[in-house]
């Protein structure tokens, strides 16, 4: 007999306070034994993401406890907070004050708005087509022609990955699947689950084994994203009988995420190389910024969306 | 924590750079650029809770105390210390209000440019800094410096736009010996420009 909603829910959160637990004390046990500053760095690296897998079990505790809505409305804060700061990398001018204005107090709730409505239709097009025709009029209205093209396209480049990216990840929740139609909020989290692995794992095989660091993360190596994205895989397709994939197709999904998730951290690695970024919110474990976090799944979220309502909703 | 310092976190993040100084309770004037209607509650935010009951800022009495919301905040938040720009008083000192608080032991916050400026980097200082400084040799200047906050909020726009926006704050800097106004006003400036690098 299949569980219910509730009783995977409760399973699959019930494991994963398991499994972070475990991964908390280990790491503070690494920490309180190691003396080397050079490992001791990267297992500050380590218990950051440990620290930061424990927002999956806290968004989706929430989200349990307050409905889909609250989905909706956290990952509208996170667009709000990732498009301030991908603004304040960007050189504005002046005049580019009503387009900013539109941005952020028109663009964000309206497009959160359809995606709690599920009106897919139209957040699917918003940004890239409505947003994309009506910026450059806004700043035309400005009548500073100065770097024009250049401040148009930074602006509507920071809706695209900071918004329409980004907000696909609780469309995920919302996504009608025919024999599956109240469970697509397990969907994002199995979502989340495999693209939060693959990033725990990189980092952790890319410390114990090291050889060639990757260019855009000195964190991670070459070999650390291989295994850490094998791994994610099989763990993706362990996991399929909470999806309404078959095992075969949990592992293509899953391999999908990753590699998506990857290309994300390699394009918002570029992105902020070409701005250059800079760190804003000081401290030690505060110091990743929000785009570092939102890197992978801003690419994975819109691709993990549309292959599953390609293939399974439509 | 008071809702307007929470607003201001959430829309510019005012986050706090002690780049030549600590957080401290010794008696301080803080001294920044000013390009925006917001740096006052900005810097103001950027202060640990702590310091923040001891410290009043300086503003212009034609902005903040026209009533309404705004003079409520100046008045119950931000403890602000008036100041009449436009002297409709020719005899009184605008100063005076300023001593009064320095004597009481307050800290404060000023903007010796004495207006808003379009750039980021200050103008020329008026003197109200140095005859504070004469005045008052015990108390600690701090040259401060406002990040991107003019791009929040340029002049003429009615709402602020959120940016990540940092407040940074430098070494003290003092009255040196036989030194002329223009000399340290000069140096004061500087030492505001330089932690804009």
């Amino acid at each position: 007999m299949p569980l219910t909603l509730h009783e995977t829910f409760f399973a699959v959160l019930g494991g994963l306070v398991v499994l972070f637990a475990t991964a908390t004390v280990l790491g503070g046990w690494l920490q309180a034994r190691t003396a080397e500053p050079v490992k001791l760095a990267w297992i500050g690296q380590l218990n950051a993401r440990i620290r930061a897998s424990w927002a999956i079990v806290l968004l989706f505790a929430i989200a349990f406890a307050a409905g889909g809505g609250a989905l909706v409305l956290i990952f509208a804060i996170a667009s709000f907070f990732a498009l301030r700061e991908f603004i304040a990398l960007t050189p504005t001018r002046p005049s580019d004050h009503r387009a900013l204005v539109l941005a952020f107090y028109v663009v964000i709730p309206l497009q959160y708005t359809l995606v709690y409505t599920g009106w897919y239709g139209m957040y699917a097009v918003l940004i890239p087509v409505y947003v994309f025709l009506l910026l450059p009029v806004v700043m035309a209205l400005g009548q500073d022609v100065e770097r024009y093209l250049e401040r148009v396209a930074k602006v509507q480049w920071g809706l695209m990955i900071s918004v329409f990216c980004v907000s696909h990840a609780p469309a995920i929740a919302g996504l009608q699947i025919p024999g599956y139609e109240d469970r697509s909020a397990l969907l994002l989290l199995y979502f989340l689950l495999v693209l939060q692995l693959s990033e725990l794992l990189a980092v952790i095989v890319s410390a114990a084994i090291g050889r060639t660091p990757l260019r855009s993360n000195p964190n991670k190596s070459r070999e650390g994203v291989l295994a850490g994205g094998a791994a994610a895989t099989l763990l993706g397709t362990s996991l399929w009988w909470m999806t309404p994939f078959a095992w075969w197709q949990a592992t293509l999904m899953s391999a999908a995420i990753v590699v998506a998730g990857f290309m994300g951290g390699l394009v918002l690695a570029s992105i902020k190389g070409n701005l250059g970024a800079r760190e804003w919110y000081g401290g030690v474990q505060l110091s990743r910024g929000v785009l570092d976090r939102i890197d992978a799944l801003s690419f994975a979220a819109p691709v993990f969306f549309h292959l599953t309502w390609y293939f399974f909703a439509s | 924590m008071p809702p307007i310092v929470w607003l201001v976190r959430l829309l510019v993040g005012a986050y706090p750079r002690w780049i030549g100084s600590v957080p401290s309770a010794n008696q301080r004037i803080y001294f920044a650029n000013h390009t925006s209607h917001m740096d006052t509650v900005v810097l103001w935010s950027a202060l640990p809770a702590s310091l923040r009951a001891n410290t009043r800022p300086v503003a212009a009495k034609d902005y903040w105390g026209g009533g309404g919301l705004r003079t409520q905040i100046a008045r119950d938040e931000l403890n602000v210390v008036m100041v009449d720009r436009a002297r409709e008083d020719p005899e009184a000192d605008p100063l005076d209000p300023l001593r009064d608080a320095l004597e009481h032991g307050f800290s404060l916050i000023i903007f010796p440019e004495g207006t808003r400026s379009a750039q980021p980097l200050p103008g020329p200082f008026k003197s109200g800094l140095y005859r504070l400084a004469v005045e008052f040799p015990q108390v600690e200047l701090i040259p401060v410096y406002i990040e991107n906050l003019h791009r929040s909020m340029p002049k003429g726009a009615l709402l602020p736009v959120p940016i990540i926006c940092t407040v940074r704050f430098g070494a003290p800097i003092a009255l040196r010996e036989g030194e002329s106004k223009e000399q340290f006003l000069e140096r004061a400036r500087a030492a505001v420009i330089a932690l804009a690098q």
